[in-house]
């Protein structure tokens, strides 16, 4: 029995006295789906928050046997990309620009640069962490969503299917794409880096 | 760059794994606000501030679904063990009251009794809570016995049991428990800090407490006005221009009625059974 199962068996018993372990298990992945998909701190918080709040309100409308047969992680993920969808079409009402699109992607490190634990190096991480993110934030919002879920969640491709409603083939085709955009992301890093360095 | 679907296997290419590991370090961590949030919005926890009132600092504490306690401001501690006890729920220390609900309790405290203030009932019993939504009905600046209470919900012979279900509100103020008297017409209980709390929030809405009990004393508990011909309790609002030369204390009900009054459709005096509060 996973995690998961464990918990819904427990909500299905005691909604009100397990559902904080389900914020406490899935608080920081449906904040971070949040913060790669929108960009902004305030907002993945309040979607993340929201997320949990509409599961709380629609599990308290359900049979135990229901609640036993949700499967959490990716029933819980569908509700915090809804909230993306809204909070991005919000604010693109507003005119706020959706996200830093063609901001500057600079000073790319090579992916698998490996791992040291200096001060340089827990810096250059965090750099390096925050230039990752640009990039995602610069993909089309459909290959950002995907590649969110599969690489930086780590859902598995039938799972990524199924929380958004598509064909796995399709699922897969659109991380192959939005990991060819972000190979040319960072070949232009790279560039710029080299082009900058020899002036 | 296009890359037809289902022709390569994306992971085969050790470029992809690399670019799967970069991704796989973009994992952040939930700012530490955001489980008090969502326990709060979904009722399983409260948050709890202080807030001014006529009768000195109160601590109010709430949750999504609406107001669950109001308390005399004392210790943090000792306010999240009552609550606690009371509740159930943890209580988070917050700032301060939400604006909107600071500015709906200010209102409602000055009489205001179409703004609208969510409850946190639950764990109440259904006895408790008619006994508080018919206080709420008790406009400020007046009062009634707990027998009148009882007759309203039914169950007129309950009046100690309303008694207590006052004396156990937990939003007192907002659900003004303070408006029900005594049936003898004397001030009676009150939780939130005793009876001199209540003369005084009672005197802030307007009624002089100590008139009050004396009239009470002469065995005055309901007043007709000889022009209408109707009888009230003595605080109703309609009674509020009578000419003092038409004023008719009566002891009951039955006394009016034999002096050919009917009971005003306002207030809606009823006979009491006194004995039992």
């Amino acid at each position: 029995m996973d995690a998961d199962a464990r918990l819904t068996a427990d909500l299905a018993r005691d909604l009100d006295g397990s559902f904080e372990a389900v914020v406490l298990a899935h608080q920081d992945r449906l904040y971070t789906i949040a913060l790669r998909v929108l960009g902004d701190p305030r907002d993945a918080e309040e979607a993340a928050q929201d997320a949990l709040v509409r599961a709380y309100r629609a599990m308290a409308g359900y049979e135990a046997a229901r609640i036993r047969d949700l499967r959490l992680r990716g029933w819980l993920t569908t509700i915090v990309l809804n909230l993306c969808r809204s909070t991005a079409l919000r604010r693109a009402a507003r005119g706020a620009p959706p996200l830093t699109l063609d901001g500057p992607v600079a000073l790319p490190i090579e992916p698998g640069t490996p791992p040291g634990n200096g001060p340089l190096d827990i810096a250059e991480r965090r750099d390096d962490r925050e230039r990752w993110s640009a990039r995602l934030l610069a993909l089309p919002t459909a290959y950002r969503t995907v590649i969110v879920l599969r690489h930086v969640d780590g859902l598995s491709y039938p799972e990524v299917a199924a929380v958004l409603g598509r064909p796995e083939g399709t699922v897969k085709a659109q991380v192959h794409r939005g990991i060819a955009l972000l190979r040319t992301m960072l070949e232009a890093d790279t560039r710029r880096e080299f082009q900058e360095m020899s002036a | 760059m296009t890359i037809q679907p289902g022709r390569a296997n994306p992971m085969a290419d050790p470029t992809t794994d690399a670019f799967a590991a970069a991704l796989s370090t973009l994992g952040a961590v939930a700012p530490p606000t955001l489980r008090p949030a969502v326990l709060v919005e979904t009722g399983l926890a409260d948050r709890y501030a202080v807030l001014d009132s006529p009768v000195g600092t109160l601590v109010v504490a709430w949750n999504g679904l609406g107001v669950a306690m109001v308390d005399l401001a004392g210790d943090a501690a000792a306010f999240e063990g009552r609550h606690l006890a009371l509740t159930g729920r943890p209580a988070f220390a917050a700032a301060s009251v939400p604006e909107r609900l600071a500015g709906a309790i200010a209102r409602r405290l000055g009489g205001d009794r179409r703004v609208r203030i969510d409850l946190d009932l639950r764990g109440h019993t259904p006895f408790e809570q008619d006994v508080w939504r018919k206080a709420l009905e008790i406009p400020r600046g007046e009062v009634r016995p707990y027998g009148w209470v009882a007759a309203e919900i039914g169950r007129p012979r309950a009046v100690r049991a309303v008694g207590t279900a006052l004396g156990h509100n937990p939003v007192p103020l907002i659900v003004p428990c303070h408006r029900v008297v005594r049936t003898d017409g004397s001030i009676g209980q009150y939780s939130l800090g005793g009876p001199s709390n209540k003369r005084t929030i009672l005197a802030t809405e307007g009624l002089d407490p100590e008139a009050m009990e004396d009239a009470a004393r002469r065995g005055e508990r309901l007043v007709g006005c000889a022009s209408t011909r109707i009888v009230c309790w003595p605080s109703c609002r309609t009674g509020r221009h009578m000419l003092e030369r038409n004023r008719r204390p009566f002891r009951s009900l039955a006394d009016a009625a034999a002096a050919g009054y009917r009971p005003c459709k306002v207030c809606r005096p009823v006979a009491t059974i006194a004995s039992a509060a």
